[in-house]
């Protein structure tokens, strides 16, 4: 009897909890919940893939230039030889390494490497600004330039450099071609008269849109002995990437649907009215569309430009490691890589929700 | 004088060989405060016929009077109502309307055309979705909405293109009503075009069938001498509605059988290009 009161508690117990479980978690469904994680896993699952396959990838080139090199060893200075190669790279020891495709604790080791770098290099910066705050105050006050840090610039500081000029080059994208794409859009001759113009320059390679900037910007800056690598890359950036935004622009504007322009036409609103009310709403979509694809363009025609450029950034960070053929610059390079792209990513995303957040047809775009 | 005087109309769409006369002859005379309907098959040239009257088309040949002046542009005083709701989809329905409002009565200060707003989305009982859009709405609910819009800038005269041709019969029996109310509490002059003859019937003092294009032009009209305000149901049983109503039907058919018996025509379709963009 006793026992089947207990039971009978334990069971009302098991019920009130589930009960105050559901109202716990209310709004979240369990079929939700095994979606995400789902999702998750599978995302989890192929990184790990990719990793294991980059990792034996990897390695199996490493064994081949090991092999090589031993190789080599044997056959143009004989035995010893061959037998303190393979010692050396067996001793992990720098100058004897292969060069060849980093492993994915290499990369991950270089870009600690690059962090620790960054701080010894704030740390400097910092130091050497308090060393010269009196002396710059001085400067200052006698109405001249202070002295700022000149030394090697972090990781950071260069990628925030490569961030900065394609913020730049977009908003020069921007600037130029949504308002030129309006007005081609809205008269069909100005449309023709500049059809032949972004025809022949859509397609210019970023290279050949450097030199054409940098001729211009050097008589610009003539007798000016300050750097314009960064004037130069960031407008090559916007030009490169502007056609876009400019193309998707003009028919946005060009394809309003007949109907509201009647609209616009009964209500009898004015020009400036039906341009801003009317024809700019209904086009958004498209012209967020280009803005989207003018961002990924610029992230991606950045580093080419860059390097060219001799700015201070991932594209020229690059380069320099390619050139430089330290031990770990290879590592150094897929660091860059991975920041890039996901950098690129990031960006895509951050329009995407300015593009919901501003749009009025929310769910026919992802 | 007439109040709305449709003179000779010819409208001609392309030019030279690829040219289609859609509306031929057209003369049509109404009088301040009538209801006239317009009945006739689809891709006669009706909505070509709506533009001509409300100001956004302008005739090939003959002229479109509105009391007495002729009509250029459209205007305030010509209020439409088109046949696919044609609300801005990124602006709610009180946003809609306001914009509407602020045209009509650009002197007005905020809060008077707010309120007006409000009147004319109450009239069409849509108060509780005044801060939705289109898409959060039916079909109905947008052509109520697209209803309020026309009449809140206060016309002389509705003209109304296929308003309800896209709903279903509850629905369009129901706005039908709406309208006729509001037609008949202010007496406007209003032109509805419609494909529906029982539509015509319940709502029109005349009902007028267009002859199916190309060449479109008015046949013989016929008077509904049905007393207001109409009921639904006991105009089944109305004899001068079901005669108006065969005869109008029996006239339609008479000109589809014509229309298929000289089927053999061959039509040369227009060359189109597609429209070029920058791209």
């Amino acid at each position: 009897m006793e026992q089947e009161m207990v039971l009978k508690k334990e069971k009302s117990m098991s019920t009130n909890f589930k009960q105050i479980l559901a109202k716990l978690t209310p709004s979240i469904k369990k079929d939700g919940i095994m979606k995400s994680l789902k999702n998750t896993g599978i995302t989890l699952l192929s990184i790990l893939l990719f990793l294991g396959l980059w990792h034996m990838g990897s390695k199996a080139l490493y064994n081949k230039e090991a092999d090589y090199k031993i190789e080599k060893a044997l056959t143009e200075r004989g035995e010893e030889a061959a037998a303190a190669e393979r010692a050396c790279i067996a001793s992990g020891d720098s100058s004897c390494q292969p060069n060849t495709l980093p492993s994915p604790s290499q990369v991950w080791a270089s870009l600690k490497s690059l962090v620790a770098d960054h701080h010894v290099i704030s740390a400097d910066k910092a130091a050497f600004a308090e060393k010269m705050a009196a002396t710059n105050e001085k400067m200052i006050a006698a109405g001249k330039d202070p002295i700022v840090y000149t030394g090697r610039a972090s990781f950071i500081d260069i990628v925030l450099t490569s961030i900065k000029t394609v913020f730049a080059g977009f908003l020069l994208a921007l600037l130029i071609a949504v308002p030129i794409g309006i007005i081609i859009g809205l008269s069909p001759s100005l449309r023709s008269a500049f059809n032949w113009f972004i025809q022949i320059f859509k397609p210019v390679s970023p290279v050949v849109w450097y030199l054409l900037v940098f001729m211009i910007v050097k008589t610009l800056y003539i007798g000016d002995s300050s750097d314009n690598a960064f004037v130069i890359s960031f407008i090559s950036v916007g030009f490169c990437a502007m056609w876009a935004t400019l193309v998707n622009t003009a028919m946005g504007v060009a394809s309003v649907d007949k109907d509201y322009i009647n609209v616009a036409k009964v209500l009898k609103l004015g020009t400036f009215q039906k341009v801003f009310k009317v024809i700019l709403p209904s086009s958004l979509p498209l012209i967020f569309t280009g803005l989207r694809i003018t961002l990924s363009v610029a992230w991606m025609v950045l580093i080419a430009i860059e390097l060219l450029a001799q700015s201070q950034g991932l594209g020229l960070f690059v380069w320099e490691e390619f050139q430089n053929g330290a031990n770990d610059s290879n590592a150094k390079i897929i660091v860059a890589m991975f920041v890039i792209g996901i950098i690129g990513f990031l960006l895509d995303r951050l329009m995407l929700a300015v593009q919901n957040m501003v749009s009025f047809n929310k769910n026919e775009m992802a | 004088m007439a109040y709305l005087e449709l003179n000779n109309i010819y409208k001609t769409y392309g030019e030279g060989e690829n040219s289609t006369e859609v509306l031929s002859n057209i003369n049509l005379t109404m009088d301040e405060g009538e209801f006239v309907a317009i009945v006739g098959f689809t891709g006669s040239g009706k909505t070509t016929l709506v533009n001509l009257i409300n100001g956004l088309l302008q005739p090939t040949s003959g002229e479109v009077l509105f009391k007495g002046v002729p009509v250029t542009d459209t205007s305030h005083e010509r209020g439409v109502i088109f046949q696919n709701y044609s609300l801005l989809p990124w602006l709610t329905v009180g946003q809609n309307i306001y914009m509407a409002v602020k045209e009509a009565f650009p002197k007005d200060s905020k809060k008077v055309l707010m309120e007006r707003v409000k009147e004319y989305v109450a009239m069409v009982s849509l108060s509780p979705a005044i801060n939705k859009r289109p898409k959060e709405l039916s079909g109905g609910m947008r052509q109520r909405v697209a209803v309020a819009r026309a009449l809140a800038m206060n016309p002389e005269m509705i003209i109304m293109d296929e308003p309800l041709g896209a709903l279903d019969a509850l629905t369009r029996g129901n706005l039908q009503d709406e309208i006729l109310n509001i037609w008949s509490k202010d007496k406007r002059t209003a032109l509805l075009i419609t494909n529906d003859v029982d539509e015509g019937i319940y709502m029109a003092d005349r009902i007028i069938p267009l002859k199916p294009g190309p060449n479109a032009t008015l046949g013989p009209e016929f008077k509904i001498n049905i007393e207001r305000p109409r009921d639904k149901t006991a105009m089944n049983d109305n004899p001068e509605y079901k005669k108006t109503r065969n005869a109008i039907i029996e006239y339609l058919m008479d000109i589809g059988d014509e229309r298929k018996t000289v089927s053999d025509v061959e039509y040369k379709l227009p060359e189109l290009t597609p429209k070029s963009f920058v791209a």
